[in-house]
């Protein structure tokens, strides 16, 4: 983004406060452009009338992120990436997470390369109220073979998932592209030998494409600028990605570089990268457990440092789980609050007889808490205690939940055990087991002890509820 | 020589029968493991006798450590076959050449203070060799700056039995009662580069054990092992200024690393002990980075502690349950020191342990019914503490406190490779798309 103040973007508004955008002013607009949580699209005037093309034209290369957006694939999987204006994620927030492609190879039996479709497009991983997923597959051209390679592409474009075409033969690219038309893929890749066929692949199916020279920026960027200038504008880096000793420490290099570069303002090289964690299984790790690890690690280290897109091979859960959730850690928008609102939540409806939790106010906590109850169809009361927004554990280390506190938190949300339960009985987290005798003086309640984990609810429920 | 199993062959044992955890498994006979290959330099450890299920893990990350150094033969696709060259579109006709070029980040103008941990006889200690944390002039792994002091693990001892993960607890079940034994295992063992000893059994809450008898297990835990050692208290802010107190005294002269200093107990206590006895001092901030600023500035300004015996911990949250706010943390105050804050420029320390608080780490199963099965947790639990470390490793994280020995040896290894000392022949990898796997 080239400016950074509401002020600079409400030259380019039509300052009429008309609120169609659901703003009361054109100066609230302006601010969410720049905190870009709001498009010049959704300014109706600005988009229709003729007057103000010119002013759109030029906020919209204003406002430009400095990494371009690539999107690989179509329809609601689509996957988006690049697109960031900061080199660290405090600065704004990163977008578009990383997105995790897993490969299958064209020489696979038929069954097989479905199953293992299948399994990418149906991993969920349920993370405080939505479900983390893997993003694509990555076909490589293992057979070199147009005709194997173009009946892989058909079976998995079926499963809907985007994909990155994998081969540096511009006949089974094509091969690919030919059975896959409407699909968006991203081509792997454009190489100092074979550029001009990727290239004008990438130009006749007007599809995204990879370039790749490994390890020498200069090439690189040589690449990226010669198709940019034939007009391709969806390019996607490749610095190449060596898993061991001085060339994984080059690579990390290269990600910082290229990054720092683009940021800075160096538009011909200002696109996303692409990771190749997958060449962990090339450095003779025998075992697959070892070998897969360390995908894990080189996956973790450039989902931090600037890999907007990866190819992987382990689909492990101890390999995936970590993965999808790194992704999540990084690219998460440090902007949005830490804390719920305290007070008294309803999970289901519950009556005088449904138990009673507590848990704190910190919203990865809250969130935690009420995803388990409510996912094991429990009813029940859930009070959020304000603990200035720290966990449980932490909270009654440092004091910020206290037996004072809880009995603040029923009064604040008009709570009396005695009068709107028929057991009057709290539940408390296991890990503020210490509470409970002075809970129960404070509160004139009896105080039961929960579970350590709210994971194990239902089959604490189960044991100790209703009480005796 | 003991029979080799492959974690393959276990899963095929295991496939189609609906087996969700291996209780008391053991296997039997000695674990053999060949270090032969490895470059100078690197010591990946690699725990021979770890016992049970997580000597099969040994085996495997002492093949990941031992197969770097060899170069790797792929399995490469046939000649592609020859294509009429394209007519090129004039608009694609020459490589337009570029020149790649970034600066060096100008505003990086300040040193990471250097604090060395553990006195050796040259500085009237007895520890076989001194830790150095900081020194940094950019951010961990940048190529504006080399980095001075490569990152350092130091491992738990508890001063009592204690709950642990399933995956943990195997590995220090035998030494549980009796901490020396404990240290020495992680350092002749694991490769520890410095042993934690926590008094939690001083908690009133707990055994409500006196100072004076804490500080005997910290005598013997400093007679055990030869490493640095760092003392942690029980948390219990009335009493932990005591308990680290009296550590300090009877470890005179050792340089330990004091855990904690935080704003909610008698901090000048804790420094008063550590100048009088010669000791650093952790100063604990919960993700709060004008609370640190506070703190340290309390240390510098109000107790005297000079800057080369402040460490600081500001909080180490597990993947999935907050890192977010502990790497942004991190990296903030690293980025801050780095620009001049004078008040942030310390070397820093993570509580990785934290990582196996994290249900994925531990729990047999998703508690969750639509989740994707989570697989054997035996494996998920090392890994998780791997990448909460070494996120926060990228973040500017200089030490990490940590437990599970194959956490330690793989965080090792990526920390040390990223550093530039790992040697390791060169991986072809221009043929990926065909390689088998």
């Amino acid at each position: 983004m080239k400016i950074n103040s509401p002020l600079e973007a409400y030259k380019y508004l039509p300052q009429t406060n008309c609120g169609e955008c659901g703003e009361p002013t054109c100066m609230a607009f302006a601010s969410k452009l720049i905190d870009r949580s709001g498009k010049t699209s959704d300014c109706p005037p600005l988009v229709k009338e003729k007057k103000y093309a010119k002013k759109l034209a030029e906020l919209d290369r204003l406002l430009a992120p400095e990494i371009r957006e690539v999107v690989i694939g179509v329809g609601e999987r689509a996957a988006k990436i690049g697109g960031d204006d900061v080199l660290y994620r405090h600065k704004l927030t990163f977008f578009n997470k990383t997105k995790m492609f897993f490969d299958v190879a064209d020489t696979m039996e038929e069954a097989a390369l479905i199953e293992r479709v299948k399994k990418i497009a149906d991993f969920k991983k349920f993370y405080v109220g939505r479900n983390l997923l893997l993003d694509g597959v990555a076909i490589r051209a293992a057979s070199n073979d147009p005709a194997k390679f173009a009946a892989a592409v058909k079976k998995v474009a079926e499963i809907g998932l985007p994909m990155v075409f994998c081969s540096f033969n511009p006949a089974v690219l094509k091969a690919g592209l030919e059975v896959a038309k409407d699909k968006n893929p991203l081509l792997y890749a454009a190489n100092n030998d074979n550029w001009k066929e990727v290239g004008e692949l990438a130009l006749e199916y007007k599809v995204p494409v990879v370039v790749s020279v490994f390890n020498d920026l200069d090439a690189l960027k040589s690449l990226a600028k010669t198709f940019a200038e034939a007009g391709i504008k969806d390019i996607v880096l490749d610095p190449g990605t060596y898993p061991s000793g001085k060339g994984l420490k080059d690579t990390f290099t290269n990600f910082l570089k290229i990054r720092r570069a683009g940021i800075m303002g160096d538009t011909e090289i200002a696109y996303p990268i692409m990771a190749l964690p997958f060449t962990a299984w090339m450095a003779g790790i025998a075992d697959p457990v070892s070998a897969s690890y360390w995908e894990n690690v080189m996956a973790s280290v450039f989902t931090i440092r600037y890999g907007d897109i990866m190819i992987l091979h382990s689909m492990e859960p101890y390999a995936t789980l970590p993965e999808v959730h790194l992704a999540e850690t990084i690219y998460t928008d440090p902007r949005t609050p830490v804390s719920v609102d305290g007070g008294m939540y309803k999970v289901g409806s519950p009556d005088k007889d449904s138990p009673v939790f507590f848990t704190t106010n910190f919203a990865l906590t809250y969130y935690t808490v009420e995803s388990d109850i409510s996912a094991n169809g429990i009813v029940c009361w859930l009070l959020a205690v304000d603990t200035d927004g720290i966990g449980v554990e932490a909270a009654v280390a440092g004091g910020q939940l206290t037996s004072a506190k809880v009995k603040d938190a029923f009064e604040k949300a008009g709570f009396d055990l005695k009068t709107d339960t028929n057991h009057n009985t709290l539940i408390i987290p296991g890990l503020s087991a210490r509470l409970q005798g002075d809970l129960e003086d404070t509160l004139g309640a009896k105080v039961k002890v929960g579970p350590m984990d709210s994971g194990r609810i239902p089959g604490w429920m189960e044991k100790n509820w209703p009480p005796k | 020589m003991a029979k080799k199993i492959k974690l393959s062959d276990i899963t095929s044992m295991f496939a189609g029968m609906d087996v969700q955890a291996l209780e008391g498994v053991t296997i039997e006979g000695d674990i053999e493991i060949d270090l032969s290959g490895l470059g100078g330099g690197f010591d990946p450890m690699l725990a021979a006798a770890l016992g049970q299920e997580s000597a099969i893990l040994a085996q495997h990350f002492a093949r990941l450590a031992g197969m770097f150094g060899y170069p790797v033969g792929i399995g490469a696709p046939a000649a592609a076959p020859a294509i009429s060259p394209a007519l090129a579109a004039p608009k694609l006709k020459d490589i337009i050449p570029a020149k790649f070029d970034v600066a060096n980040i100008a505003e990086w103008t300040t040193q990471i203070q250097e604090v060395p941990i553990g006195n050796t006889s040259a500085d009237g200690g007895s520890r076989g060799k001194q830790v150095m944390l900081g020194g940094e002039k950019a951010l961990p792994f940048y190529f504006d700056a080399p980095m001075p002091n490569r990152n350092q693990v130091t491992i738990d001892v508890f001063d009592m039995r204690i709950g642990l993960a399933k995956a943990v607890k195997e590995n220090y079940d035998e030494v549980m009662d009796s901490p020396g034994e404990w240290a020495k295992k992680n350092v002749d063992k694991f490769n520890a580069d410095m042993i934690t000893i926590h008094l939690i059994s001083t908690d009133p809450l707990v055994k409500d054990t006196s100072a004076k008898d804490a500080a005997k297990t910290v005598e013997e835990v400093l007679q055990a092992v030869d490493v640095p050692i760092a003392i942690g208290g029980s948390g219990n802010p009335q009493k932990d200024p005591e308990v680290l107190s009296k550590a300090a005294e009877v470890s005179e002269g050792e340089r330990c690393l004091l855990a904690s200093a935080s704003l909610n107990l008698d901090y000048a206590k804790i420094a008063e002990a550590a100048l009088k006895y010669d000791h650093d001092v952790l100063s604990w901030t919960q993700l709060d980075m004008n609370a640190q600023k506070e703190l340290n500035r309390k240390l510098m300004k109000q107790c005297n502690v000079p800057r080369d015996r402040i460490i600081m911990d500001p909080t180490t949250a597990a993947l999935g349950y907050g890192l977010d706010y502990a790497y942004t943390n991190m990296e903030r105050i690293r980025l801050a020191a780095l620009m001049g804050d004078e008040e942030l420029t310390f070397p820093m320390s993570s509580g990785t342990t934290n990582a196996w608080g994290a249900r994925e780490s531990w729990m047999v199963s998703s508690p969750l019914g639509q989740d994707s099965d989570w697989g054997p947790r035996e494996y998920r639990g090392p890994i998780w503490e791997i990448v909460t470390g070494l996120s926060l490793a990228i973040a500017g994280n200089d030490l990490f406190m940590m437990m599970h020995p194959t956490s330690v040896a793989v965080l090792k290894h990526i920390t040390q490779t990223l550093f530039g000392m790992v040697e390791a022949e060169p991986v072809d990898i221009a043929n990926w798309i065909g390689a088998e796997v």
